[in-house]
């Protein structure tokens, strides 16, 4: 479980975090959404260590990551799994290797343990056969898949996805979705997804958190997202006008 | 000054929670091939023929018919060694070698892999900055000793080509007055230029901030920064090793 308390954040004179308290249970898939430039990013990076928050705690399972010693931060860091934005392939490796990086970096394990588990999981992700191919050889939701696999390589506890469905169509950001929430499940991970796709909110939704401002405020599920009573989160929702007229 | 107080922390990361040694040994050798076997024909042929310029502008300059021939070689070589080799072959790897780590390393910046490498746990400076600072230091002194012998080389040929010195006295010349310490003092600045240019675009580099503009910026900024530090370097060390 990963637990954030009183998160906040400061750039120069600009609050992007202001007190954000949330629970991520393991299994679930929770997201985190908001309209551009709210601190759902800064938040992820706040949680994975990447940017230094200004107050707050960050527990995995108890365990405060801002206050831990090092190698208690490195252990903490090896139970999680990021899928960045771009997905942060490394461009002079092939997607196999991309894949079997943590386990080269990070394990002892003999040379064919790391292909087969590496092997295991671009199955998981349907890339098997994509292993020996560049990162510019393949399209932009391969890209995200091949982040998946790497992201779960080392069966981690915890799992981050920074808008994965970004600059994707509509029918790959679903099956994206789709694995992140079965691997969820799969693993009993505990997955914290930011997004600000509207098919992503409804399809796995089963936390979700609406930042607006800095600030949460909202909280809830898929169920209920519809029906809130919250006027910025409502504005955002119903942004469309397909959902507009769908409202009416 | 904060910038200057930023490269010394920046430095000093590379070696601290540094990755097991197996884990550099590959990425030196790459690193090797890459800056090193990928550096030899620029500076091969920007030696050569600045060999070849320094012969035939000395021969032209040097009038008086008491100065004897084996001047112009005398003067080619220790140019060659003291100076040119070092410096000039520096001045263009940090055009090369300095250009493509602060873009290679912005490039990963800015499109995550640098964060990637940090939430695994992973010391990315150390991991990625490191190799090829080892690597600079490494192949910096081989690439300036075949720098060095072809601007000699180049020197020699233009000379006879161009009917200024007989092989006879070019050959006299090298040989006259030789002392072994320039050859140290010329590998003594390579490691440092090395090491200055290495850093100076990996920081560069590692801290970019932005989109494609700021890396093309950050290239441009290791390229002029590295090559005022080789010059204020060369400065110091020649003020230190030869006075």
């Amino acid at each position: 479980m990963i637990e954030i308390k009183n998160i906040a954040k400061t750039f120069g004179d600009r609050q992007v975090l202001a007190g954000i308290d949330g629970t991520f249970k393991p299994g679930d898939t929770s997201l985190i959404i908001g309209g551009s430039g709210t601190g759902k990013s800064v938040l992820l990076k706040c949680m994975i260590g990447l940017v230094k928050p200004d107050s707050g705690e960050v527990l995995y399972d108890g365990r405060n990551f801002l206050t831990v010693d090092l190698e208690s931060q490195k252990a903490i860091r090896r139970e999680m799994g990021v899928l960045f934005q771009g997905s942060a392939l490394f461009d002079s490796k092939t997607v196999l290797e991309n894949v079997r990086f943590p386990l080269d970096m990070l394990t002892e394990q003999s040379e064919s343990e790391k292909l087969d588990r590496a092997q295991e999981c671009l199955q998981r992700v349907g890339l098997e056969n994509a292993g020996d191919r560049m990162p510019s050889e393949i399209s932009g939701g391969m890209k995200k898949r091949v982040g998946i696999a790497r992201a779960i390589v080392l069966n981690p506890k915890y799992l981050f996805c920074d808008e994965p469905n970004s600059g994707l169509d509509p029918l790959t950001s679903i099956k994206i979705d789709q694995l992140i929430s079965e691997i969820t499940d799969e693993y009993k991970i505990t997955t914290v997804v930011i997004t600000h796709d509207m098919n992503s909110m409804m399809e796995i939704g089963e936390k979700i958190m609406f930042l607006y401002k800095g600030n949460k405020l909202w909280e809830g599920d898929s169920n209920t997202l519809t029906q809130s009573s919250v006027p910025e989160l409502n504005e955002f929702i119903f942004a469309n006008k397909l959902l507009r007229e769908m409202e009416k | 000054m904060s910038r200057l107080g930023h490269y010394f922390i920046f430095l000093g990361s590379l070696f601290r929670n540094r990755e097991k040694m197996r884990v550099y040994l590959g990425l030196i050798l790459n690193e090797c091939t890459s800056i090193g076997v990928g550096s030899i024909f620029i500076v091969a042929l920007v030696n050569t023929f600045i060999g070849a310029v320094t012969c035939v502008q000395t021969a032209y300059n040097l009038t008086n018919p008491f100065v004897p021939k084996n001047i112009i070689a005398l003067i080619v070589r220790d140019s060659t060694i003291l100076e040119l080799a070092p410096t000039l072959s520096c001045i263009v790897l940090a055009g090369k070698v300095g250009s493509n780590i602060a873009g290679e390393l912005g490039t990963m910046r800015i499109t995550e892999q640098i964060d990637a490498l940090e939430v695994m746990g992973i010391n990315s400076s150390s991991y990625l900055v490191l190799p090829k600072v080892i690597a600079s230091v490494l192949m910096f002194p081989l690439l300036v000793m075949m720098a060095g012998f072809l601007s000699i080389l180049g020197g020699y040929i233009a000379g006879v080509l161009a009917g200024v010195i007989s092989p006879e006295d070019y050959v006299s010349g090298l040989r006259f007055d030789y002392k072994p310490f320039g050859v140290t003092f010329a590998l003594i600045k390579t490691v440092v230029f090395a090491f200055l240019v290495s850093t100076i675009s990996a920081y560069q580099g590692y801290n970019v901030s932005g989109g494609a503009l700021e890396v093309g910026a950050a290239s441009t900024s290791a390229v002029t920064n590295s090559c005022i530090a080789i010059v204020a370097a060369d400065f110091i060390l020649t003020q230190i090793l030869l006075t």
